[in-house]
């Protein structure tokens, strides 16, 4: 359990006036993120918004080290560092207790950098792998990912007279990794920032490769007023269209329960990438994606009962 | 590589080319290895395994999962302070090729010996130059070995020449795959107390483990400062014929063997001569040996340092020239020849007299390379030399370009 004023006494590790837009969620997740750390941490980034709107030279909104090299292996760059870490130590050549995080978009993760993510968590690096997903390409102006939800519009999956958004449903990145045996993978949103705090803290206290997938609503890709992006989030969870779990050497463990279920549709009203699921002729989508989260939703809640 | 300038007696050891190119990393004891295997290198990544798994390096060994992840780890360690080496071969180095730019924007001194393979299509494991030619123009320092000797002295200097305060910069050790890779030969062998202190302590300016003066690496450029980085990246290269050249007189005042930017092979009173790089140089000095026992005045350079391209250097020796053949193992596929034909012959462009320039394009996905083709070169350079053109009646720039033992 996160305490708030000791968090707050950690002082800002992400600088104001980077240049993310109004609304967006992910300076939240970084903050969330940074403040849960006990020690000095080293963060990477994959090609992305958060890389392209942190570190305009000659400035950077990083007040700890961080390194950007290419879009698909931000695992990969940080595995790199992480060795460097471990060989100078154990040499005897450094001193300082560190911890290493790699931040990745859900382009850069479940799509382009699953390779690089799946090598660093195979071979057992200690780090954290944040994918901040905000369900498509962003950075390039709102293309689909395999995050992006069925019927979503995207420029590359438009809603048009004939095809209504995106035709596939999104991979569960999450259960690839936990079935990479990784001791630590967990499911968090920035408006649950407890559960989220909490989740990081374990994960960094893990001695191996960590996993979470943070919901990050998008105000350019969404289209929603720039003060919602966290009751966004929130109603993502509530819906249990992203449900809050973690999974802890391989043990499923819920750590959210709506106390009512939000229909998907609540979710979904005020981004208008859903806008045509609301008219009329189109009800039959709305129902098959409320039919599948509620499918996800049961097989999660049976794999915390199996627990 | 010359005699040596002064009698050292060393430990003589049979090893192939990487063979040498793993024992000089055993030597150097990199903190940190990435490597992916892939044919014809895998051999020393293998037995590079084999130093750490009996504790004979303090390397940390990162087996990712491609090359794009080998060059990236490379990336995030060297960034991180760890001295960092990979090896690879071909289609390895083409998947890096993303990374090898940015190894070399980001001025991390990474040291990669690269056994040079044939680029698909068609798919080929033997040797041509196709691979490190494609990356001719990433930032990378290119140097060449003619034998296993070579590569082993080369690997040791070039931790040298990457860390140079004012290079900062990657370097890739070529070395032809199989032909030299898996040829045993004699091998001087220094301890690895004589290689570490030539070596020195790895001390980086900056590091991301640094937590209480912490950097940005990787920071985004717009049209408001890229420019001026991608020009600040020039000017380590012009420099950089200058710290190879001092790391190889401080190499020789250590162990004996002169290394140069080119070896000159007979090139006193030469009317003529070959420019090449690699094992073929070894095939051609048979060539030259017996043309001059018949008195022809034939020459031979061997090119040792690709990138920077030792180009004055270079036109100062060929220009009094009649002829050049300059050979290539691998194809541009400009129309015009090979990247070290155009190289050579950009470097003459502004020397008057010159000489005619002619390029022979042979040995592609392994193929042969025998004494009678080098012989053919020769007599072509003869006929240009005394007619003044090409033996063939060759004048146009298509026309210059000879493909060497291929059934057309």
């Amino acid at each position: 359990m996160a305490n708030l004023k000791e968090m707050a006494k950690k002082g800002e590790f992400l600088a104001g006036g980077h240049r993310a837009c109004a609304g967006c969620t992910f300076p939240q997740i970084i903050r969330q993120t940074l403040a849960a750390a006990d020690t000095p941490v080293v963060c990477g980034a994959a090609t992305g918004c958060m890389e392209v709107t942190t570190t305009i030279f000659p400035y950077t909104a990083w007040k700890i080290p961080f390194i950007h090299s290419a879009f698909e292996n931000v695992a990969a760059t940080i595995s790199g560092v992480e060795a460097a870490y471990r060989s100078l130590k154990k040499q005897g050549k450094y001193d300082k207790d560190v911890r290493f995080i790699a931040f990745g978009g859900d382009g850069g993760t479940y799509d382009i950098g699953l390779q690089s993510l799946s090598g660093a968590m195979e071979r057992g690096h200690r780090m954290l792998y944040i994918c901040y997903n905000n369900e498509a390409y962003m950075n390039t102006g709102v293309q689909r990912s395999s995050a992006t939800p069925k019927g979503a519009h995207t420029t590359t999956s438009p809603a048009g007279t004939v095809e209504k958004g995106k035709k596939q449903f999104s991979k569960d990145l999450t259960a690839i990794m936990v079935a990479h045996n990784i001791p630590y993978a967990a499911q968090a949103s920035p408006s649950h920032w407890n559960d989220l705090v909490t989740k990081v803290q374990k994960a960094l206290a893990t001695d191996g490769p960590s996993f979470m997938n943070v919901i990050m609503p998008c105000r350019l890709g969404w289209a929603f007023n720039p003060e919602h992006g966290i009751k966004i989030a929130r109603d993502a969870v509530n819906s249990c269209y992203w449900p809050l779990y973690e999974v802890v050497d391989g043990q499923y463990k819920l750590t959210y329960k709506p106390r009512e279920k939000l229909p998907v549709r609540e979710f979904f009203k005020e981004q208008t990438k859903f806008r045509h699921l609301f008219q009329p002729g189109n009800e039959h989508l709305l129902a098959e994606v409320q039919a599948e989260v509620d499918r996800r939703w049961e097989k999660v809640l049976k794999m915390c009962e199996q627990a | 590589m010359s005699s040596s300038v002064k009698e050292v007696v060393r430990k003589r050891i049979a090893l192939t080319g990487n063979e040498a190119a793993a024992w000089a990393m055993k030597q150097i004891n990199p903190d940190v290895v990435a490597a992916y295997p892939i044919t014809p290198q895998t051999e020393i990544m293998q037995i590079f395994a084999d130093y750490v798994a009996d504790g004979e390096v303090d390397t940390e060994l990162v087996t990712v999962e491609s090359e794009h992840s080998a060059m990236s780890a490379c990336i995030g360690s060297e960034a991180a302070g760890a001295r960092t080496m990979t090896a690879t071969s071909s289609q390895g180095l083409a998947l890096m090729w993303e990374m090898l730019y940015i190894a070399a924007g980001l001025r991390l001194p990474i040291v990669m010996p690269m056994v040079n393979r044939a680029l698909s299509s068609p798919i080929n494991i033997h040797c041509d130059h196709s691979d490190s030619m494609g990356a001719r123009d990433t930032g990378w320092i290119q140097l060449y070995a003619e034998n296993a000797q070579e590569v082993y002295d080369n690997v040791i200097q070039a931790i040298r020449i990457a860390e140079h305060p004012d290079l900062l910069l990657p370097v890739m050790i070529n070395l032809d795959g199989f032909i030299i890779s898996h040829a045993l030969e004699p091998v001087e062998a220094f301890t690895n107390e004589e290689v570490r202190a030539f070596i020195g302590k790895h001390k980086p300016a900056y590091s991301l483990l640094d937590v209480d003066n912490p950097i940005t690496v990787g920071a985004l450029d717009l049209t408001d400062y890229y420019f001026e980085h991608k020009r600040s990246e020039v000017e380590p290269m012009l420099h950089a014929t200058d710290v190879i050249e001092q790391v190889a007189a401080d190499f020789a005042q250590k162990f004996g063997r002169r290394y140069e930017l080119f070896d000159e092979y007979w090139m006193e009173g030469a009317d003529f001569a070959i420019v090449v790089l690699g094992s073929t140089a070894g095939t051609a000095k048979v060539v030259v040996d017996e043309l001059r026992n018949r008195g022809i005045r034939a020459g031979l350079i061997k090119l040792r340092v690709f990138r920077p391209f030792p180009h004055k250097q270079l036109a100062d020796v060929l220009s009094g020239l009649k002829a050049v053949a300059v050979m290539d193992r691998s194809e541009g596929m400009a129309g015009m020849g090979g990247p070290v034909f155009h190289e050579v012959r950009s470097a003459l462009y502004d020397y008057e007299p010159r000489p005619a320039i002619v390029n022979y394009v042979y040995g592609l996905g392994g193929r042969d390379i025998t004494l009678n083709h080098i012989n053919t070169v020769y007599e072509d350079l003869m006929d240009i030399s005394r007619n003044g053109k090409h033996a063939k009646g060759r004048t146009t720039v298509g026309d210059l370009v000879t493909y060497l033992g291929v059934r057309e």
